[in-house]
């Protein structure tokens, strides 16, 4: 019994910076706010969602390339469009097992029709999508489908 | 910076496919139901117009809708707007989409409307679907299918009941009652339709 309450309690300690690694749940505003950042660097926002296959084939170069791009003024955002309801179910523990350090966020936001233009005029709903953006550069670039390590790696070579 | 050829194309392509809007004609198609008939938007009797619906078995999102869809049929079939759902989705790619799994889950939740398979992607790509789920409403007017609505069905895919904007139904009861369509396209967060790869 005392073996088992250890047990729970380290259990327990060893979890917690975990679970205070709370994902920034973000609307339309904020969405906005990203989307208009007057910083001179590339930013490099991918839309994609753990219930998306090719989106979590995709992941892990965005992933990768967010630290190899670290200090080369580079920007990633991750924004995730998993529901609401399965942000602690789903979201992150799949953020925990895949070991994602990148910056994520979650958009809540379910009246898709009121922000999807906003991102591009071109983009249908689908995920995964990336936008390549630097306003300051005046450069805008968004890719509707997958993309594979080395095209995500041209792209950014190419616009950054 | 060299780009690969083939992602420039695919992007092209995508960025290049139109899309149906309100007010375009709408082909019509023959595609094969769960049952292994043949099916022809003008061969179905007493229709006034149709719910086409881009569908398939494994997208989460068509999951959260899936009883929408039935209800709509429910409602909407009766009035003269049967639901027409599409699943164009590439087995080879998705293989839980495959015309078996089609069959089973047509059995499994008890479709009450046509469920097609799209083999050849054809359909989807004349429509310019996207996504699955993806409604195109249509209506006959003089012998032709006009595109009146295109997009999501309401404004919450996680939770029927907190949508307060329910665009197809919307769509439905103004034709229905002979007005104009307020609301002709709307946008939503989907599982892309998952294109054959080339060969």
């Amino acid at each position: 019994m005392k073996l088992l309450l250890a047990a729970v309690i380290l259990t327990t300690i060893g979890l917690t910076p975990i679970r205070s690694q709370k994902i920034e749940k973000i609307g339309v505003p904020e969405l906005e706010k990203i989307l208009a950042s007057p910083d001179n660097v590339l930013h490099v926002v991918n839309f994609w969602a753990t219930w998306c296959p090719p989106c979590v084939t995709e992941l892990p170069y965005f992933e990768k390339l967010s630290k190899e791009y670290q200090d080369k003024d580079v920007k990633f955002i991750l924004i995730s469009l998993d529901f609401p309801s399965q942000i602690e179910s789903r979201l992150i523990p799949f953020l925990k097992t895949n070991k994602i350090t990148a910056d994520v966020r979650v958009m809540t936001d379910l009246d898709y029709n009121s922000w999807i233009e906003k991102v591009d005029a071109g983009w249908q709903g689908n995920i995964p999508v990336t936008l390549f953006f630097n306003n300051a550069g005046k450069i805008k670039y968004f890719y509707p489908s997958e993309v594979t390590e080395q095209e995500l790696k041209d792209l950014i070579n190419k616009y950054k | 910076m060299y780009i690969s050829l083939a992602a420039l194309i695919m992007a092209g392509l995508l960025n290049a496919q139109s899309q149906y809007k309100a007010g375009d004609i709408a082909s019509d198609f023959k595609l094969k139901n769960v049952k292994g008939e043949m099916v022809s938007l003008s061969d179905i009797k007493d229709a006034d117009g149709f719910i086409v619906s881009f569908w398939c078995n494994t997208c989460p999102v068509v999951k959260k809708y899936d009883q929408r869809l039935q209800e709509l049929q429910a409602k909407y079939a009766s009035k003269g707007y049967p639901v027409i759902a599409i699943n164009s989705n590439d087995p080879k790619v998705s293989p839980g989409d495959s015309f078996d799994k089609m069959k089973e889950t047509a059995a499994k939740l008890n479709y009450k409307f046509e469920y097609l398979f799209d083999e050849t992607q054809e359909v989807a790509r004349k429509y310019g679907a996207t996504n699955t789920p993806h409604i195109y409403i249509l209506s006959w007017k003089d012998g032709k299918l006009i595109v009146e609505y295109v997009g999501a069905i309401d404004n919450n895919a996680d939770d029927a009941a907190a949508a307060d904007k329910k665009y197809a139904e919307d769509a439905l009861n103004s034709l229905i009652k002979g007005e104009k369509v307020a609301v002709s396209g709307t946008r939503a967060i989907g599982c892309s339709i998952k294109w054959k790869k080339a060969e």
